[in-house]
C-alpha cells in the first residue's frame, strides 16, 4: 500500500505554497492516506500498449490573426488587485534574505 | 406566491409573446419568491434585484418596440457563482475571492445577457466546484427544498435548489464530474452536461480544464434544450471550443415529447449497479427502463468494464489539473492577500493567503494533485490515470456501436443528510460514480427525474448518455421518458413554504 506520511503532506503543502498549521496536518494527512489507497487501485492496470489521453477530444493548437482587439483598460485590469502603485500591481519583496 | 413561478421557461416565454405578462412582472415574482424562501434554502450567494429588473424593463421595451427577440428574451435566470459577471461578485464559494467583482463577462453570461434573460443572482456552490453536497461552500451550505436537512447535491447545489424551489425557472451550472447532473437527480430537476467543448468555457473559473463543461439546469427537458441552444456554439475566446453548430436540440425535445421511441436502441450499463447502489434508487431506475421498453425502445445490457476504474482515474486527473489551475490564486493580482507579521516575502504572503483563503476540500485536492504530479509518482498515478481514460473512451465507443444511448441511475442514493459525509471524503466522492465517465470521455449526459423513492419520498434521477456531439439524442429520449414518467417535482411536495 502506498503511504503518504504527515511529513510528506507538509512537504507537498510547502511545494503548493499552503502554510498548513499542525492541526490541519493532523486532520488532512490521514484523510489523504485513505484517498490515496483508493486511487492507487489503478496502478499497473493498463499496459505499455495503451496510449495516454490528456484531453477528451482530438484538438490542434488554435491561432488567430495578429490584429489588435479590444482589451481591459489598466483600471479594469487592476480593479481586483490587493495593492496598486503607479498603475502596477504592488507585491511584497520577492527575494529572500540570503539573496 | 404568484402562480407564475410554477410555469416552465417555455410557458413563460409563450406568456410573454402573447402579451399576458411582462418580463418586469416575471422577474419581480421570482425576486419575491427568493425573498420569501431563500433564507431557508440559501441557494443564492448574491441577489441582483436592481440589475435584473433593469434588464427586464429593457426586454419589455424591446418587445413593445417590435424588435426581433430570442425565444427566452425576458425569462429570468440564475447563474452559478463560478461564471464571471461584470459588476456582480464572483466568489466560486471561496473566501479567496470574497468581494471580487470581475471586469469581464463569461461568454455564456454575455450570451444570456444579449438574448435578454434578466440575471436574478449568483448561486451557491462547493468551493471552486469541489464537492457533491454544496457543504464545502465557504458561505454555508444550500439546503434541499424537498427536505431542508438534506443536501441539494454539488457542486451546483445552489442552481439546482433555486430551480427546484421555484426561485428561478432556469439556471446555469457547470459539470466537471457530475456537478450539474447529481444535483439535478437529488432535487428532482433536469440537468445537462453538454459535449465537451460545445459550450464556451471562457469566464468559467476553471477547476479541471480537460473535464469542465457549462450546461443548463431546468425543470423540464424542453427548457434545457432551449437554454442549451442559446449558450452553445463556437467561441474564439475558448481554444477548446468546437466549431460544430449546436442546433436541433429543441426539435429533438419536441420530437421526443410525442413518446415514440421505436427503433431507438438503449443500453443499460452493467457496471453501474450492484454494491453501493441503494435498492430504492435501483427500483425507480428499473421502472424507467421498463418505461423505455414500453415506449418502443430496444433495451439491452451493455458492459463497459473500465468504468469500475473511472473514479480512481478521475481523482488523480482532477487533483492534478486543479493543483496547477489554482496556482493562480497567489495573492498578487486579485483575491485575498494575508500579510504575516514582520517583513514577509511574496512567498510567505502566498502561503499565508492560500492557507487562509482555501477550505479543507480544496487543500486536500491540491495536495493530492501535487503528489500525483511529483517525479517518482507521475507514471504510477497520473500517467496510469490517463491510460484508464483511454480505456474508458474506447469502452464508450464500443458501447455506442451497439446502442444509441446509454442509461444508468444518476446518483447511487437519494439526498443524504447534511453533515453525513463531510468528514469522509471518499464516501462523498462515491456520489459521482455514474457521472464521472462522461467527463473523462467528453460525452454528453442528462439527468431527468425518475420519480420519488419508496423509502424516503425524495427524488431519484435517471441518467442518459450519448456519443460526442450527439446531444440531440439525450433530448429526444429524455423528453419521451419525462412525458411517460409525468411530473415529479411539484411545489406541494417541498418542505420549503408554498
Amino acid at each position: 500500500m502506498p503511504e503518504i506520511t504527515r511529513d510528506e503532506v507538509a512537504h507537498l503543502a510547502d511545494l503548493a505554497r499552503i502554510d498548513l498549521s499542525d492541526a490541519e496536518l493532523d486532520h488532512l494527512a490521514p484523510q489523504l492516506q485513505v484517498i490515496l489507497e483508493s486511487v492507487a487501485s489503478i496502478q499497473g492496470l493498463a499496459g505499455d500498449d495503451v496510449p495516454a489521453t490528456s484531453h477528451p477530444l482530438p484538438m490542434t493548437n488554435v491561432f488567430r490573426e495578429d490584429v489588435v482587439t479590444p482589451s481591459l483598460t489598466p483600471e479594469q485590469a487592476l480593479s481586483g488587485a490587493p495593492a496598486v502603485e503607479e498603475q502596477r500591481f504592488s507585491v511584497p519583496r520577492i527575494l529572500g534574505d540570503e539573496q | 406566491m404568484s402562480e407564475l413561478i410554477l410555469k416552465t421557461a417555455a410557458e413563460l416565454a409563450d406568456s410573454l409573446a402573447a402579451g399576458e405578462t411582462t418580463s418586469v412582472e416575471l422577474t419581480q415574482v421570482h425576486l419575491d419568491r427568493i425573498a420569501a424562501v431563500d433564507g431557508d434554502v440559501h441557494a443564492f450567494l448574491h441577489i441582483d434585484a436592481e440589475g435584473a429588473l433593469s434588464q427586464a424593463a429593457a426586454s419589455d421595451a424591446r418587445r413593445a418596440n417590435g424588435d426581433a427577440l430570442h425565444a427566452l428574451d425576458g425569462v429570468p435566470i440564475a447563474v452559478k457563482d463560478v461564471l464571471t459577471t461584470i459588476g456582480l461578485p464572483t466568489t466560486c464559494g471561496s473566501k479567496m475571492l470574497e468581494g471580487w467583482v470581475p471586469p469581464y463577462d463569461a461568454t455564456v453570461v454575455k450570451k444570456i445577457k444579449d438574448a435578454g434573460l434578466p440575471i436574478l443572482g449568483k448561486t451557491n456552490m462547493d468551493e471552486f466546484a469541489m464537492g457533491s453536497s454544496t457543504e464545502h461552500s465557504a458561505y454555508g451550505p444550500t439546503k434541499n427544498p424537498w427536505k431542508l436537512d438534506r443536501i441539494p447535491g454539488g457542486s451546483g447545489g445552489g442552481s439546482a435548489a433555486a430551480v427546484a424551489a421555484f426561485e428561478a425557472p432556469l439556471a446555469l451550472g457547470t459539470d466537471t464530474g457530475g456537478s450539474i447532473r447529481q444535483p439535478g437527480a437529488v432535487t428532482g430537476t433536469v440537468g445537462v452536461k453538454p459535449t465537451y467543448g460545445s459550450v464556451s468555457r471562457y469566464g468559467l473559473v476553471a477547476l479541471a480544464n480537460s473535464l469542465d463543461q457549462v450546461g443548463p439546469v431546468t425543470r423540464t427537458v424542453l427548457d434545457s434544450a432551449l437554454l442549451h441552444e442559446l449558450i452553445g456554439g463556437h467561441d474564439p475566446l475558448d481554444s477548446t471550443s468546437t466549431t460544430t453548430p449546436v442546433t436541433g436540440l429543441v426539435d429533438a425535445a419536441r420530437a421526443g415529447a410525442t413518446g415514440d421511441l421505436k427503433g431507438v436502441k438503449v443500453g443499460v450499463i452493467k457496471e453501474l449497479a450492484g454494491e453501493g447502489w441503494a435498492p430504492d434508487v435501483m427500483r425507480k431506475f428499473n421502472e424507467s427502463v421498463d418505461i423505455l421498453t414500453k415506449l418502443g425502445a430496444d433495451v439491452v445490457e451493455v458492459s463497459t468494464p473500465s468504468f469500475q476504474h473511472a473514479m480512481a482515474a478521475y481523482y488523480l486527473i482532477l487533483p492534478a489539473e486543479c493543483s496547477s489551475n489554482l496556482a493562480k490564486f497567489d495573492a498578487m493580482r486579485y483575491g485575498l492577500r494575508v500579510t504575516p507579521d514582520g517583513d514577509p516575502s511574496a512567498e510567505d504572503v502566498m502561503k499565508a493567503s492560500r492557507d487562509a483563503g482555501f477550505g479543507d476540500e480544496v487543500k486536500r485536492r491540491i495536495i493530492l494533485g501535487t503528489y500525483a504530479l511529483s517525479s517518482g509518482y507521475y507514471d504510477a498515478y497520473y500517467g496510469q490515470a490517463q491510460k484508464i481514460r483511454t480505456l474508458i473512451i474506447e469502452d464508450f465507443k464500443k458501447a455506442f456501436e451497439q446502442v444509441d444511448v446509454l442509461v444508468s441511475p444518476t446518483s447511487p442514493s437519494t439526498a443524504f443528510p447534511l453533515g453525513a459525509k463531510l468528514d469522509d471524503p471518499l464516501a462523498m466522492y462515491m456520489q459521482d460514480l455514474a457521472t464521472i465517465p462522461a467527463n473523462l470521455a467528453g460525452t454528453p449526459g442528462i439527468s431527468i427525474p425518475a420519480g420519488v423513492s419508496d423509502v424516503d419520498g425524495l427524488p431519484v434521477g435517471v441518467q442518459l448518455l450519448a456519443p460526442v456531439l450527439e446531444d440531440a439524442r439525450l433530448y429526444r429520449v429524455g423528453a419521451a421518458l419525462e412525458g411517460a414518467i409525468g411530473p415529479v417535482l411539484s411545489i406541494d411536495k417541498l418542505e420549503v413554504a408554498r
